[in-house]
């Protein structure tokens, strides 16, 4: 355990082994990417109410699940970062948070997509959008404070930090929609309550999570390779790795 | 020499600070005339009638913001903060001293004057005890964050737009609360559960941040 703790933190052994998950992680992904979709496109019934505009659903509940869940990533990283100044804590880091913010990106446009026809408007200003588009600025932030800084390293643990102190708002999005009474529907899945979707339309939606979150796992990961590959340019190993090719 | 303790070395430090402010006495008007300012602002976009405690609450964030990226940066310019961390003496209290010194510079002023602002907006006279205790405790986190973003920006060339980008969204917490225990006092509710955890926000505020400001600092002297 600890002895493969400690290889992670060596570039080259990391770029082979995350080469060769990515070798099986991204077709895997696509493929049930495809099958999640076309499950939930094309063989669920429309909804009682909102007819086929529910179906946004698939891309919007998976994104903000995910874009939630990558924050944590992102300020564990910041802190391994921190507290053992690893590189690799560093460049994943780094990686994770364009993706993050991404997700949030996603999950914003497409809940003003699905809040047209069944709000009757783009954007509402209730507890989640809005904690929503902060959780956008936290990441937007991170980013932002790493780019700054000149000296590689330093703005990692100073955006590490950053992270880190922004954790304490993510229990407040999370909890948004339970706390105050919004336009935005409590969450509908819930570990210990069960689920309030109907289980034809909860079992493809359970997929699209899942495979946003190896999708997720994916853009990281091949994020932090060109990363490596960036940084390490003028070492052995990238040399040998280019000449081989 | 004489080995000073931790309480005098903080009384020093805190002492130093408050002789640095008074020097430039006209500092003190500046979170106070932006305060009334801004909030002068509201009735010229909306109207004469501004019926919302939030607007209060909202110019309250952007005060203590227009002056937490300065927070460090003389000290940093003229040397100081690297004997402070070099000093035996903890990072932990030393960062709480400057953070009250801009505390009393910032929101204490900005808590007292607000009594006078609610008249102005015509706030129900029981919405004015639970005003000025939510800025008396709210301020204090604001200076606290504020000072982690001024921490981990002082090294940079340009850090001043970057603070207010970076704290803004961890201002969030504090303006709910501090909101909502003003509103709670209007709807003539009990005020007291969201100052409770206003104040709790504070409490864990002093314990945490500053180990943010410390290692923010280490980071931006390293570079």
């Amino acid at each position: 355990m600890w002895k493969f703790f400690h290889k992670l933190g060596s570039p080259p052994w990391f770029y082979s082994i995350a080469g060769a998950i990515l070798r099986w992680l991204v077709p895997i992904t696509l493929f049930l990417l495809i099958v999640g979709y076309a499950w939930g496109l094309l063989f669920t019934a429309p909804d009682f109410r909102q007819g086929n505009s529910y179906r946004i659903m698939y891309v919007h509940v998976p994104a903000a699940v995910v874009a939630l869940a990558g924050y944590y990533v992102m300020a564990l990283a910041g802190a391994i970062c921190i507290i053992w100044n690893m590189k690799m804590a560093e460049i994943a880091m780094r990686a994770t948070a364009p993706v993050g913010a991404l997700l949030t990106l996603i999950a914003l446009v497409t809940g003003g997509i699905w809040g047209k026809p069944t709000w009757g408007a783009w954007w509402v200003w209730d507890a989640r959008t809005t904690s929503m588009l902060i959780l956008l600025f936290l990441y937007i932030g991170v980013i932002v404070l790493y780019e700054a800084y000149e000296d590689k390293s330093g703005g990692s643990r100073a955006a590490g930090i950053l992270a880190l102190v922004g954790t304490v708002n993510i229990p407040i999005i999370y909890k948004s929609v339970d706390w105050w009474y919004s336009l935005h529907q409590p969450a509908s899945i819930t570990f210990t309550g069960g689920s309030a979707i109907e289980s034809s339309m909860l079992y493809p939606l359970l997929l699209m999570i899942t495979v946003f979150y190896s999708l997720f796992t994916c853009c990281v990961l091949a994020n932090m390779r060109v990363s490596l590959i960036k940084r390490e340019s003028r070492s052995s190993w990238v040399r040998t790795l280019v000449e081989e090719d | 020499m004489r080995e000073l303790g931790m309480l005098e070395y903080l009384q020093r430090i805190v002492r130093r600070q408050f002789i640095l402010a008074f020097r430039v006495p006209s500092e003190f008007a500046i979170p106070i005339s932006f305060f009334i300012m801004v909030l002068a602002l509201f009735p010229l976009g909306f109207g004469p009638v501004v019926k919302n405690s939030g607007v209060i609450w909202i110019v309250a964030l952007l005060a203590s913001l227009l002056s937490s990226d300065r927070i460090f940066k003389q000290d940093y310019d003229d040397g100081t903060l690297d004997q402070l961390l070099m000093s035996p003496q903890s990072l932990f209290g030393s960062s709480l001293a400057y953070i009250f010194v801009h505390w009393s510079q910032t929101g204490l002023p900005l808590a007292l004057i607000s009594p006078l602002v609610a008249i102005m907006f015509d706030l129900p006279g029981s919405a004015i005890l639970p005003l000025v205790v939510s800025l008396l405790i709210g301020t204090v986190v604001l200076s606290l964050i504020g000072a982690i973003g001024a921490a981990l920006t002082v090294g940079l060339r340009k850090g001043g737009a970057l603070v207010s980008l970076i704290i803004l969204p961890l201002y969030v917490p504090v303006l709910i609360f501090g909101k909502a225990s003003v509103e709670a006092a209007i709807q003539g509710s009990f005020f007291s559960p969201p100052l409770a955890l206003l104040t709790a926000l504070a409490c864990g505020a002093v314990a945490f941040a500053p180990f943010a400001i410390g290692a923010g600092l280490r980071i931006s002297m390293e570079i």
